[in-house]
């Protein structure tokens, strides 16, 4: 019995010892969406809950796991031991057991319910930000300023902004771990979700909720400046587009955007005629007034890492669905001169 | 029942009476024999959807990899959930309990032998409706309200990308809009709304049947506090499956018909709710987790004590912390929704509700472990798993509490986390149990065992793989990434663990070969079992092994919990167990009188109407998808008449009287009916 409880006291050891390194093991160095990173108070909050019940968890969980263990070594059937006990069970053990889970489930019910209350609704002073869910990419519109943008939502840094949510189509779920933690976008109501960051920085946002044949590939980016570039930001965003001069590259590219149909979906706001004005109910694609503002693009899947912007560019023009399956964005089956012409263009719209 | 005097003139309507060959099988109304059928599929459907997941994890195993289209993948998932949960784990808990209810409760066989029959077979033909899909379906691209049609290219659109365009692939939950008219249009998705309606309903016969049996049918003796717990988790599981049914079927009616006929029940633009079929199908979805684990929990609840030769410690604690999960099961709905925008007060709600379940889910554990306390441990394969079963599952139990941390599972919903987690439950729960029960209860079918050297080789294996497989998902998950995903990007960092999961999920692969070719060689030429291959305690093994038709030879008369055990042990001064003198004897005539019964027993006649009221469902269900063609209306009519004949046909179909061992058509008196016997249906 002596050797085989010192046995049990190595595997206990051996056992947590396995747990902790699995702990640290498990960080990924280069996690661009990881939880563990929290870079703004409401992540930081939900951080702090997760590994104090993490911490909990782990606790029972080597309870269960050295019980068994020991269980195992010191009652395994040997040569000549004695039948056991017919013990049928214990009621004060029983009480024991019930009531010191729900102690434990208690202790961490309140941190969680004041989070809940905390962290769900947004201030109503807050900035809003409208976020339209789409197959497969996110709409931003800054109904203060009357801007509008997709895929880079850009945040002052340091406060709070609201963002008001839904969908044109189907269920959404905006996730930008860094920030906050998950919330859908339904068709036919707002939610809610309060963003801060504590600094200027980028951060990976991915649509959580199965949305069709492309989910895997609706990405964002949420860019948090400091105040006064957002100033700047929201003061570019808010001019139209000067329309490219005849006979330049950009000028034909113009001529491709108006002509092969790209006008049907894509907004292109100009001073005078010429533009292009999408009733904001209406079917639409991105907003492209300010499309060379936006460092990602297609879903925010665009650029992929490595690859050069116009190489990019011209791969999704060629053919949308053969990069984003599904993609509403006909291949439109453009010349390789059209794309040139088209990319000249765009990369113009700043 | 004395109706037997006259028999009608004609022969049609006799009962059939083979006792081999295929329509033995298509006929049969013995509880064992659906065990057995049900068993057997459902392995065929894990198989099924082993191979689906194999495909996942290939795709999953390199960063933006191109092995499957994103359409394949969509349709791979969606079929290896739905598979996994209503085409493997629920039939072969069903097989479990099919087979044996009736000889733990002391019965010859179920209440209704007819109606097990007819959940069988409606199970079965489901089965075939929901993956004919893959040969009649159609997958189209989506035609939302706001969507321009004219937009939509020839060449690109959804639907022309998919090398299986056959399939389901709005997710085994069907979260609408996605799976709606107007975002998968093709008839794919009335496959899987009609199969798990007919697979509901074969649940639903088969649950109230399991009730009645258990309440009506029980021996003299067999007092509800006596009952095996895993008679009683078979029980609670049907009352989950009675309650919880009904809302599922109410859930893809409404769906059917916003599929067919255009009634917008989810669809926003028209003022239809689509969260409103969140709360239906987790109303039902949440209780389904239990009915998947519960079963399995009442299976590791024979297997402890056996093993551990101690009775199960504190079993009206175990019996009683089971009622309770499958009650409180019916509250925690909305945490699969925290990220909805529920209101905080009903998040909190629902947090609460979900944190109170780990406390009977802690009583359980608790008691298994206080089973081993103190016992003379035998490590055989069923033990083995049922002790993995513990670890696995308090992993599983433990993350489902992180879940109930409503701003953690903010972070968590919807990533692999959450995938890690159910496959800890489901897979590491309710798989090991159902394991730990194949190998435990193989001598009852088989009258063999099954290979304890390959069956550890199993075990080892199939834990180790199930953890390189579904453990690193928890940091992957937590570390961003999302359910669902057919592609992510190489710079998420997630590449490393992914082929580590893919790598594990080989290994499972392997170790399933294993345990099939151990069943394949030891069914012929596995260990003679004999009576009570493992010093048992519960009733089903007064029987001699395999099972004869009849069950029990001679009525029992129970007289304690773990009656069998009782009957071999009595216990010395200290409380131990000393075996009786007569203990050989009495195993010896058991088997003896089990093989050759002394009297004529009666049994219930075999049918062909189960099979036929069973064929006539998915015949509707086909019709109903093609309805607005002639071919279509004629299908409904045709299933219906159908249906309705062969109820006909069932209602008048005189009861035939065999015997056990008895062909002749004349026989003598009607034996009286024991207490626990069966007349008929």
């Amino acid at each position: 019995m002596a050797s085989s409880g010192r046995l049990a006291r190595v595997f206990a050891l051996l056992g947590l010892a396995f747990l902790l390194g699995a702990c640290s093991l498990v960080e990924i160095e280069d996690a661009v969406l990881t939880t563990f990173e929290p870079a703004g108070p409401n992540a930081q909050r939900i951080d702090d809950l997760f590994w104090m019940v993490f911490w909990i968890a782990t606790g029972v969980f080597a309870f269960v796991v050295v019980a068994l263990i020991v269980l195992v070594l010191r009652f395994r059937d040997r040569e000549g031991a004695k039948e056991p006990k017919q013990l049928h069970g214990n009621a004060k053990v029983e009480v024991v057991w019930t009531v010191i889970p729900a102690i434990i489930l208690a202790a961490i019910a309140v941190p969680t319910v004041q989070a809940v209350f905390d962290l769900t609704e947004c201030d109503p002073a807050a900035m809003k930000v409208e976020l339209i869910g789409h197959q497969w990419w996110f709409e931003a519109h800054y109904p203060d300023y009357e801007v509008d943008t997709a895929n880079v939502i850009v945040i002052p840094a340091g406060r709070e902004v609201c963002l008001e949510m839904t969908s044109e189509d189907v269920i959404h779920n905006f996730w930008a771990p860094s920030l906050h933690g998950k919330r859908y976008l339904v068709p036919g109501q707002w939610t809610q979700l309060k963003m801060e960051a504590y600094e200027p920085g980028e951060f990976w946002a991915h649509c959580a909720e199965f949305c069709g044949l492309s989910h895997s590939l609706m990405r964002a980016r949420v860019l948090a400046v400091a105040e006064s570039e957002f100033e700047t930001w929201v003061a570019e965003q808010q001019q139209p587009a000067v329309l490219p001069e005849e006979g330049t590259q950009a000028y034909d590219g113009y001529q491709v955007f108006v002509n092969r149909g790209c006008t049907q979906c894509h907004a292109y706001r100009v001073d005078g005629e010429g533009g292009s004005e999408i009733p904001r109910e209406a079917f639409n694609g991105p907003d492209l007034t300010h499309f060379a503002s936006r460092h990602v693009f297609a879903g925010a899947i665009l650029p992929e890492f490595g690859e050069d912007r116009e190489t990019a560019l011209a791969r999704w023009l060629a053919d949308p669905p053969s990069v984003k399956p599904g993609s509403f964005m006909p291949n439109l089956a453009l010349s390789g001169e059209e794309i040139d012409d088209l990319i000249a263009f765009l990369e113009e719209s700043r | 029942m004395t109706a037997t005097a006259e028999r009608p003139a004609t022969t049609i309507f006799r009962r059939p009476r083979s006792k081999t060959g295929i329509w033995s099988w298509i006929t049969t109304v013995d509880h064992k024999r659906i065990g057995i059928m049900y068993g057997y599929a459902a392995f065929a459907f894990f198989i099924i959807g082993g191979l689906e997941a194999i495909l996942l994890r290939v795709q999953l195993s390199q960063a933006n990899a191109e092995f499957l289209t994103a359409g394949a993948y969509n349709a791979l998932f969606t079929m290896h959930g739905t598979t996994m949960i209503f085409l493997f784990v629920m039939p072969a808990s069903a097989a479990f309990m099919n087979y044996l209810l009736p000889l733990l409760v002391g019965a010859r066989d179920v209440a209704f032998p007819r109606l097990n029959a007819l959940s069988w077979w409606v199970f079965f033909f489901g089965a075939i409706f929901l993956y004919s899909t893959f040969f009649f379906g159609t997958s189209l691209p989506p035609i939302g309200p706001d969507a321009i049609p004219g937009n939509l290219p020839d060449g690109g659109g959804p639907g022309s990308f998919n090398w299986i365009s056959g399939s389901p692939d709005g997710g085994w939950f069907g979260y609408q809009p996605n799976a709606g008219p107007f975002y998968s249009p093709g008839t794919a998705m009335d496959y899987w709304a009609g199969g798990l309606q007919i697979l509901g309903l074969s649940s639903l016969i088969s649950a109230v049947n399991f009730i009645v049996t258990t309440f009506n049918m029980r021996a003299k003796g067999m007092r509800l506090m006596r009952l095996p717990v895993f008679a009683w988790m078979t029980t609670v599981t049907a009352f989950l499956l009675l309650f919880s049914l009904p809302i599922i079927a109410v859930a893809l009616f409404m769906v059917t018909i916003d599929r067919q006929f255009g009634s917008l029940f989810f669809a926003a633009t028209a003022g239809g709710d689509p969260i409103l079929w969140q709360h239906l199908f987790w109303l039902f979805g949440h209780p389904e987790v239990y009915i998947l684990i519960l079963p399995a929990m009442g299976i590791v609840s024979e297997v402890f004590p056996v093993f551990s030769r101690k009775p199960l410690f504190g079993y009206s604690a175990v019996v009683f912390a089971g009622a309770a999960i499958a009650f409180l099961g019916f509250g925690v709905w909305a945490h699969h929704m925290f990220a909805s925008g529920i209101t905080p007060v009903a998040q909190a709600a629902f947090g609460l509700a979900t944190m109170t379940i780990a406390i009977p889910t802690g009583i359980k554990i608790f008691n298994w472990l206080g089973t081993m306390w103190g016992g003379r441990l035998r490590f055989t394969t069923p033990m083995l798993f049922a002790i993995g079963f513990i670890a696995m599952f308090t992993i599983g139990g433990l993350s489902g509490v992180t879940h109930s941390i409503v701003p953690s599972d903010w972070q968590q919903t919807d990533t692999y986390y959450i995938v890690a987690h159910f496959h800890y439950v489901i897979f590491g729960g309710a798989v090991f149990g159902l394991f730990a029960g194949l190998y435990y209860w193989f001598p009852k079918y088989s009258g063999r065992m099954l290979d304890e050297k390959l069956g550890k080789w199993h075990f080892w294996l199939q834990f180790i793989g199930f953890n390189l497989t579904f453990a690193p998902m928890h940091w992957l998950g937590l570390q961003g990434m999302v359910r669902r995903t057919w592609k992510y990007a190489p710079e998420m960092g997630l590449e490393g663990w992914n082929q580590a999961v893919t790598a594990g999920a080989v290994i499972i692969a392997i170790s399933i070969l294993i345990f099939m070719w151990n069943w394949a060689r030891s069914r012929r030429r596995g260990r003679v079992a004999g009576m009570d291959p493992w010093d048992a305690r519960t009733i089903e093994w007064m029987t001699p092994n395999p099972t004869p038709e009849h069950n029990f030879s001679e009525p029992l008369e129970i007289t304690k919990l773990d009656h069998f055990w009782h009957l071999k042990y009595d216990e010395d001064e200290e409380g131990r167990p000393r075996r009786r003198e007569d203990a050989d004897a009495m195993l010896e005539h058991l088997e003896d009188v089990g093989n050759n019964p002394r009297e004529p027993i009666h049994l219930p006649s075999s049918s062909f109407f189960p099979f036929l009221v069973g064929l006539g469902v998915p015949i509707i269900f086909y019709g109903i998808i093609y309805h607005t063609s002639i071919a279509g209306k004629a299908l409904i009519v045709g299933g219906i008449l159908l249906i309705l004949a062969s109820c006909v046909g069932w209602g008048i179909e005189p009861v035939d009287e065999p015997h056990y061992g008895d062909h002749d058509e004349e026989h003598g008196e009607e034996p009286v009916a024991e207490e626990g016997e069966l007349v008929d249906d």
